[in-house]
């Protein structure tokens, strides 16, 4: 396997600089997914994704069937609400996403007849995803259904998908890129969804790459996942979809470090992939336009890994958007003696929390559950200037600088760095043998240059 | 839910959550403590109790010096990085053997206090604190500094003075064997004789990441171009540029000295240009100055313009071309 698999692509698998965390999937990497059962409320945040938040349409008392939507996204760059459960709404509340935002909520209490997840959950598995009427669904409608399903990146960042398969007269999409690296150390859903559900995703990336008029559609899988390029190898057999399969490397799976491994062009500074021609979406993403477009039901459950060595089951499970992540580790046993930090999404990028009751939303791709063992709590010590930040900073920066600039409060030396252009995936950080905060400091650092500080 | 009784204790902190594992600073001295380790054996096995006197003298003023210096800084204890350890051994394996008791010390003070505490601290320095110390002894006690003696393991008396490779090649015209040059058994400071222990130390260092690789071989490179033009003009065949490169703190210099991590540029364009400058300047110090040897020099020097360096070779961000 390997890079030979990148035949046919101008890139080279890779991209410069990077680290290599263990990668800790084989805690959940074989753990079949898992339909959790409905659960008896479930709250939903009227902002699951990037942009503006959506507006209730239904009031407290009122019955919901499955699907139903219940908060409208007007705004361009907004999504859509839809029931997951049928259900009466209850008083809307507040709640703290791990990410820190407080926002109001609205909540389901589950009533009446339901569509049983794990029907919904055999219907992605299967295997009748159309692949070759794709043609008779016209790009307006795709993107039409897009809108209205709701659906948003399932990769983490859930960034609403209408807005980047909306067609642009002024930047054609060339190619429709299917990320599938799953970068992240010990996330495994996007994995389990390869390998159990291809054929959505295919049928999803057909209907999507129709809807951008891409030339080209590609599904990018890191060389750690060879059941899952195989899996995708036979569903896309005798369609335009080609397979390319990259270095295993942190952050392989960042959009701009994966269009520069696989198209081998580099966006620029401040720009956005559709500048070079690629329009990029997760794979989980697919299943879900698949199902939304083809079986007419909105984003309402998602896959997700629960792992790590401080949870006593990893499993990936198979949940409602909605349910707490309590619910969802009680479920997987609960929290081991040794548990130290609780992660919503992966241990490199994602967001550690405490109140169990904050809820899945649709950008959760995971819980990771880390033991003391694996969090570094050792004290800082004075840079070297070793340059290991530098080396490792897939954006070619000099995190150091730009940490020290922040740190001393100096916003016109951290803009002549180009702090702008950190993406924040925490590889200086991880690197430092000196234990800075190097991320941590360039983020107050990226605020103080977003205030217009000088 | 979780029962309380049995909830660990659950922190929140932003990401990363997790680490690399296999460096910290302190590790990183172990491995250049390490790696400096042949040369330490080397200068015991040629110069005996010269060798473990200097190493002891400079060892114990450093770690006294960083000591007392952070204190009238009134900051926490820097002892535990090892730092000064390392300033301490370099700084004796570049001094001769025979360089009495308070040379030492007084490098070591220089050092730790003009070389690296003045500028606050570990990391913040910018000249490497051992050769400040060094090039304060040189110029204050030069006659103490060139005289050097060592073991001849193989003659009758206990020990032999004579010049060093580079200064009897320069002022006599005296070329030295080229294996006792290449194994050491010559004269000069303690740590600085053998190039085969400079070279398994230093490779070491270069495998663990402790030093750049590109600072060596930029400076190993320059200095054969160099030493082989000198070669070829003076039709010396081959003694000249196997004197250069083998003799004098070549080795020890490129390996041990230029790559520190503080002193030195951040990126690898910058590291290229630190290691040709530095040959470039050692050649220049060589051929043409009075003394026979230059890395000291031009290792403080290129440490000057790093700031510069580090300027120039600012790297594009990706997207930026």
């Amino acid at each position: 396997m390997g890079l030979l698999s990148l035949k046919g692509f101008p890139g080279t698998g890779s991209f410069r600089h990077g680290v290599h965390p263990p990668d800790n999937k084989s805690l959940s990497a074989e753990s079949k997914v898992e339909v959790m059962e409905t659960p008896d409320t479930l709250t939903l945040p009227l902002l699951q994704h990037l942009g503006v938040p959506c507006k209730p349409v239904v009031k407290a008392g009122q019955m919901v069937r499955y699907g139903e939507m219940i908060g409208k996204g007007e705004a361009f760059v907004s999504a859509s609400l839809h029931s997951p459960v049928a259900g009466k709404i209850k008083k809307s509340i507040m709640v703290t996403l791990p990410n820190g935002r407080h926002l109001p909520a609205m909540s389901v209490q589950t009533q009446g007849e339901q569509v049983s997840p794990h029907k919904i959950w055999a219907d992605m598995k299967s295997k009748d995803w159309p692949r070759d009427c794709i043609s008779i669904y016209d790009p307006f409608t795709i993107v039409k259904i897009i809108h209205d399903s709701g659906i948003v990146g399932l990769g983490g960042a859930a960034f609403p998908t209408h807005v980047k398969v909306t067609p642009n007269d002024t930047r054609m999409i060339d190619t429709l890129m299917i990320n599938g690296c799953e970068c992240e150390p010990y996330l495994t859903c996007d994995y389990r969804l390869m390998k159990e559900a291809p054929r959505a995703i295919v049928a999803g990336a057909l209907l999507t790459g129709r809807a951008v008029s891409a030339r080209e559609i590609v599904i990018c899988v890191e060389d750690n996942k060879p059941d899952a390029v195989k899996k995708l190898k036979e569903a896309t057999e005798q369609t335009v979809i080609k397979i390319a399969v990259l270095k295993t490397k942190y952050p392989q799976g960042s959009e701009k470090q994966l269009i520069k491994a696989v198209i081998g062009l580099e966006i620029p500074l401040g720009g956005l992939p559709s500048d070079v021609g690629v329009a990029m979406s997760n794979v989980g993403t697919m299943a879900t336009v698949a199902r939304g477009v083809i079986k007419e039901s909105p984003l309402t459950h998602r896959v997700i890994s629960v792992s790590g060595r401080g949870i006593k089951h990893p499993k990936n499970l198979f949940v409602p958007i909605g349910i707490s992540m309590g619910e969802v580790i009680d479920y997987c046993g609960g929290l081991t003696q040794d548990a130290a930090r609780v992660v919503a999404g992966g241990p490199m990028m994602g967001f550690s929390f405490s109140n169990f009751s904050t809820p899945v939303t649709k950008g959760t791709s995971g819980i990771t559950v880390l033991s003391h063992d694996e969090i570094s709590n050792e004290k800082e010590t004075a840079c070297v200037r070793c340059g290991r930040c530098v080396d490792a900073c897939p954006m070619n920066l000099v995190p150091t600088r730009l940490a020290l600039a922040a740190r001393y409060n100096n916003p016109s030396i951290a803009r002549q760095y180009h702090i702008q252009a950190c993406f924040e995936c925490g590889c200086c950080t991880y690197v430092c043998p000196a234990k800075i905060n190097l991320v941590q400091l360039i983020r107050t650092g990226k605020k103080l240059v977003a205030s217009g500080a000088k | 839910m979780i029962e309380n009784e049995a909830a660990p204790a659950i922190h929140v902190a932003p990401s990363p959550h997790i680490r690399d594992t296999k460096g910290d600073t302190r590790k990183m001295m172990m491995d250049v403590i390490l790696g400096l380790l042949p040369m330490v054996i080397v200068a015991v096995y040629l110069f005996r109790l010269y060798a473990v006197k200097q190493m002891c003298i400079c060892l114990v003023s450093c770690l006294a010096f960083e000591w007392l210096f952070v204190k009238m800084r009134q900051r926490s204890g820097t002892l535990k990085d090892c730092s000064a350890v390392v300033t301490g051994i370099i700084l004796a394996l570049s001094l001769p053997g025979s360089a009495p008791w308070f040379v030492g010390v007084i490098a070591s003070a220089v050092a730790m206090g003009i070389g690296k505490i003045i500028f606050g601290g570990l990391g913040m320095n910018i000249f490497n604190p051992a050769m400040v110390g060094r090039a304060f002894v040189m110029i204050a006690f030069a006659q103490l500094m060139g005289a050097g003696s060592y073991e001849n393991l193989t003659g009758l008396v206990d020990g032999v003075s004579g010049a060093t490779p580079l200064s009897a090649l320069k002022f006599n015209h005296l070329a030295t064997p080229v294996p006792d040059l290449f194994w050491g058994m010559t004269n000069g400071s303690i740590g600085e004789t053998s190039t085969a222990a400079c070279l398994a130390g230093g490779l070491f260092l270069v495998l663990r990441r402790a030093a750049s690789w590109q600072i060596p071989l930029g400076i190993l490179a320059t200095v054969l171009v160099l030493a082989g033009i000198g070669d070829i003009a003076g039709s010396h065949s081959g003694r000249l540029l196997i004197h250069h490169l083998f003799g004098g703190a070549l080795m020890f210099g490129a390996f041990f000295i230029a790559t520190d991590p503080v002193t030195s540029p951040l990126t690898s364009k910058g590291k290229w240009v630190f290691g040709i400058g530095t040959g470039f300047l050692i050649m220049v110090i060589r051929f043409f100055s009075g003394y026979p040897e230059g890395v000291m020099f031009a290792v403080l020097m290129m440490n000057a313009v790093t700031p510069l360096i580090n300027r120039w070779t600012n790297p594009q961000p990706m997207g930026e071309a």
